[in-house]
């Protein structure tokens, strides 16, 4: 079955994976700028890894009849020292108007501090100013509830329109919140942490299956790249039927990211 | 948000044929883990926030309150979580720990 990964770190990840990816189904892919694991020492550092997603990536993607989509921003990891983090955002507007560009993203929180809550809001402005989709990534563990929470608060204060928005790493104590305040919910699958794939199933068997979607947020930590259709199976061995599998992983995140005006999906599929 | 009606398509008995081995060995895992903590060379690690946190997590496993509304997850992680409302004033780590080093477990 064709379907989306509409979020994964593929600056990460090996060319047999994108193979692997594309025997698995996979047709088109969204990835969000994000932490390297190690703090860059410079913003010609984004700069490159900008141009990376924007120009490298795509065509990677390319050779497996996959589409390549990205997101741009200075990620929350990296926004506690704020001189710092205006210096990149400086870098972002010349991206912002190629094709492949969708939008402001993952950007969030991390520690829920007050620089991160300043850097979030600016980012925030970027997005409106430039009337782009945004993708917000939200705190890992203990701090994703309270993250979520004031990462809300500041979208909707900016006057930012909730369904333009994607919460990506809900859980089953923040993804009622999410759908209640009108925004996207993403469900991001993970062995050790975020949700499994029969958590992800037993949450839309919960909370519905409108405005949601999974993704493999795959990078360098432990994460599988092919956890979609991975949960995919673990949909159909419970019975369900292949339309919800395919609004979950299609039809919801086509939904989403057309409103960028720039996704289209490959015509094979 | 109104919780939808149960919705899972199989029935209980199906769903004990397909996922008790998993979960006999994910709680054989817990107990293990419990195990090798109280085998280790100190006792430090006993009072390790993380290892209070789990420990005041288990019991909902069984929480009549949790089992009327099949939200024992929910419970879980909104025990573990932070549920201060002020931003911080500071992020000294990047990281974090899987239980709020600030709530008295």
């Amino acid at each position: 079955m064709a379907y989306i990964d509409p979020h994964i770190h593929m600056v990460s990840r090996t060319t047999d994976d994108y193979r692997r990816m594309a025997q698995a189904g996979c047709v088109a892919i969204t990835e969000p700028a994000f932490w390297a694991g190690f703090d860059r020492s410079s913003p010609a550092g984004f700069y490159d890894y900008f141009r990376q997603l924007t120009d490298v990536e795509p065509k990677r993607a390319a050779h497996y009849g996959i589409a390549h989509y990205c997101w741009l921003c200075i990620n929350p990891k990296e926004a506690e020292d704020p001189a710092f983090a205006r210096e990149v955002m400086k870098l972002i507007p010349e991206f912002l108007d190629k094709p492949n560009v969708l939008g402001v993203g993952e950007i969030g929180l991390n520690k829920n501090s007050r620089n991160e809550l300043i850097i979030l809001e600016e980012q925030i402005e970027l997005a409106k100013q430039h009337d782009r989709l945004i993708l917000v990534h939200t705190p890992h563990l203990e701090d994703k509830l309270k993250g979520t929470r004031m990462t809300m608060d500041a979208l909707i204060n900016a006057g930012i329109d909730p369904g333009r928005v994607l919460i990506d790493h809900v859980e089953e104590h923040t993804v009622a919140e999410v759908l209640d305040r009108g925004f996207w919910a993403g469900m991001t699958l993970y062995p050790d942490s975020k949700c499994t794939p029969q958590r992800a199933v037993d949450i839309i068997e919960c909370y519905g299956n409108e405005r949601i979607w999974i993704n493999s947020a795959g990078d360098w930590g432990p994460s599988d790249p092919l956890s979609v259709p991975k949960c995919h199976v673990e949909m159909r061995r419970r019975g369900h039927n292949q339309k919800l599998v395919e609004k979950i992983s299609l039809k919801n995140p086509l939904t989403f990211l057309r409103q960028s005006g720039r996704f289209v999906l490959p015509e094979h599929s | 948000m109104k919780m939808p009606q149960p919705s899972c398509p199989l029935t209980s008995k199906q769903v004990v044929d397909i996922y008790f081995m998993e979960h006999r060995a994910k709680l054989l895992d817990i107990a293990a883990f419990l195990d090798r903590l109280e085998r280790a060379a100190d006792q430090e690690g006993l009072q390790d926030v993380r290892v209070r946190a789990l420990k005041k997590a288990i019991p909902l496993l069984l929480d009549s309150r949790c089992e009327n509304h099949a939200n024992r997850v929910r419970q879980m992680l909104e025990l573990f979580s932070d549920h201060t409302t002020e931003p911080t004033p500071a992020a000294h780590t990047q990281s974090a720990l899987g239980a709020d080093p600030n709530t008295e477990y």
